[in-house]
């Protein structure tokens, strides 16, 4: 067992014991019940696990817990709560960007990268940017559509 | 689809690291961005006793330019080199190919250390570092060792580091090139490679001086195309010149056939890519 300390979503966890082999996905889900991250493959191709390690997206399925000792962490569940979404997740909402739900918080975590990467986030780097995040329900357009139009929201905030 | 039990360590110098792995015993692995490390212990494809993270070393993240080289430290993720000034001003066309390893989240862990060492065969790293004729710096137990691009992939997955040997650097050199072109055809964007070309070219009037081309995706390793380039190399540039380079590079690569693409059809595309990849190298101004 080793020991580590982690901030999640602001919350500082001291001291917990995890074994070396427990992945990060699972130390959020099954360690600190933090179960909006999704997981599908574990092999780092579909992207439902991805959450934001010092600020970057990562799969979260692909780094150990132990790698995470120190390190400030954001899921899903950091990014606004059901009664105030975010705007990321506004933007969704408003342009039917999820259908069963499953995909979508890796992509809110990657668009949040994108966002944050891409002020001016073309239609072509917000492509680019998803693909690696897997929807089998919603044909994509509709998570292009919303990563857009929060794009555009940001740019304004920023110019006013 | 969760690892096997392994003892974990995360050494803060190299050396310290070199030293884990010679106690090993053989039973080690070194860690890096685990992008690729990671999806083989959760197959429990890989079984080994101890991992040896080498996230917490520093100063072996740099890219940094060293008179006619620039010399990149292992630990460099992939996101920094797609993002570096410097890689966009002196390596194009890694810069190029940067946007097409992985996917955001993949390239802000992967490192280039541990794309070198895992040596995929379509991977564009390792293809790269045969491009541009780079040097694999590794380090064991008995000091630094200096490794050309062209003797450290030895097959699929396979290269020459000894068991106990970690990459800390690469140097690659500055290319005297007037004009380049990198292609690259996946099934979905961010994929491995079915097959991918790089071309680089330098003119001396209306006749090609020097050029060189680097494949992967069609064989067990990468693969810098010698004979082809010693074939065009001082001919006279015409506008038939891309399809030839075609000919002769489907001529030269072996394929596998696998699930994504035929052997057939992967000759028939590293031609297609080659042409398209020098018809955009000859049209930069010389
Ligand atoms: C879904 C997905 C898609 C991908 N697509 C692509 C792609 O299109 N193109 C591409 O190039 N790659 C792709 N990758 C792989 C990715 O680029 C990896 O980051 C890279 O291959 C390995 O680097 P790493 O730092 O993650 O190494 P790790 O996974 O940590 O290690 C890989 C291997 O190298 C060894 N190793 C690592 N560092 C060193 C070192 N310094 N010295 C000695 N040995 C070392 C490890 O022991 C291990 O055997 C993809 C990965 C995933 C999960
Ligand atoms: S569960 Fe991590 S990428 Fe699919
Ligand atoms: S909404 Fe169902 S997988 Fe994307």
């Amino acid at each position: 067992m080793a020991t580590i300390r982690v901030t999640v979503n602001g919350e500082r966890y001291e001291e917990v014991a995890v074994e070396p082999r427990l992945l990060l996905s699972d130390f959020l889900r099954d360690t600190l019940g933090l179960t909006g991250t999704h997981v599908g493959c574990e092999h780092g191709v579909c992207g439902a696990c991805t959450v934001l390690l010092d600020g970057d997206s990562i799969r979260s399925c692909l780094t150990l817990a132990v790698q995470a000792d120190g390190c400030e962490i954001v899921t899903v569940e950091g990014l606004g709560t059901p009664d105030a979404l975010n705007g990321l997740q506004t933007a969704f909402r408003e342009h039917h960007g999820l259908q069963c739900g499953f995909c979508t918080p890796g992509m809110l975590m990657t668009g949040e990268d994108l966002l944050r990467t891409y002020p001016l986030a073309s239609d072509e780097e917000i492509r680019e940017g998803l693909s690696g995040n897997l929807c089998r329900c919603t044909g994509y357009q509709n998570i292009v559509a919303a990563v857009r139009s929060a794009a555009a929201q940001r740019r304004e905030k920023a110019a006013s | 689809m969760k690892p096997a039990p392994f003892d974990y360590v995360a050494p803060s110098t190299v050396e310290a690291a070199i030293e884990a792995l010679v106690a090993a015993n053989g039973e080690g692995k070194i860690l890096a961005g685990g992008q690729s490390l990671v999806p083989l212990l959760n197959f429990r494809m890989v079984r080994p006793a101890v991992l040896i993270d080498i996230n917490r070393i520093e100063g072996l993240s740099f890219i940094e330019l060293r008179g006619d080289k620039i010399a990149i430290g292992a630990l460099t993720r992939h996101r920094a080199l797609e993002r570096s000034q410097l890689i966009a001003e002196k390596l194009p066309v890694m810069k190029a190919a940067m946007r097409h390893v992985a996917h955001v989240a993949i390239r802000n862990r992967g490192t280039i250390g541990g794309s070198l060492s895992h040596a995929d065969p379509a991977a564009e790293l390792p293809m790269l570092a045969l491009f541009y004729g780079a040097t694999i710096v590794a380090q064991g137990a008995s000091g630094r060792r200096h490794i050309a691009a062209e003797d450290f992939f030895v097959d699929a997955l396979t290269t020459c580091l000894a068991p106990e040997e970690i990459v800390v650097e690469i140097e690659f050199p500055l290319l005297a090139h007037d004009g380049w072109g990198f292609e690259e055809m996946s099934r979905r964007f961010g994929d491995f490679a079915l097959a991918c070309i790089a071309v680089a070219i330098r003119r001396g009037g209306d006749v090609l001086d020097d050029l060189r081309v680097a494949a992967m995706g069609v064989g067990d390793t990468p693969l810098r195309l010698r004979m082809v380039e010693d074939q065009l190399r001082g001919a006279a540039i015409d506008g038939s010149m891309p399809e030839r380079l075609a000919q002769l590079v489907s001529a030269s690569v072996s394929p596998n056939s696998d699930v994504h693409a035929s052997a057939d059809y992967r000759r028939h595309l590293a031609g297609v890519l080659a042409k398209r990849a020098l018809t955009t190298a000859l049209a930069a101004k010389a």
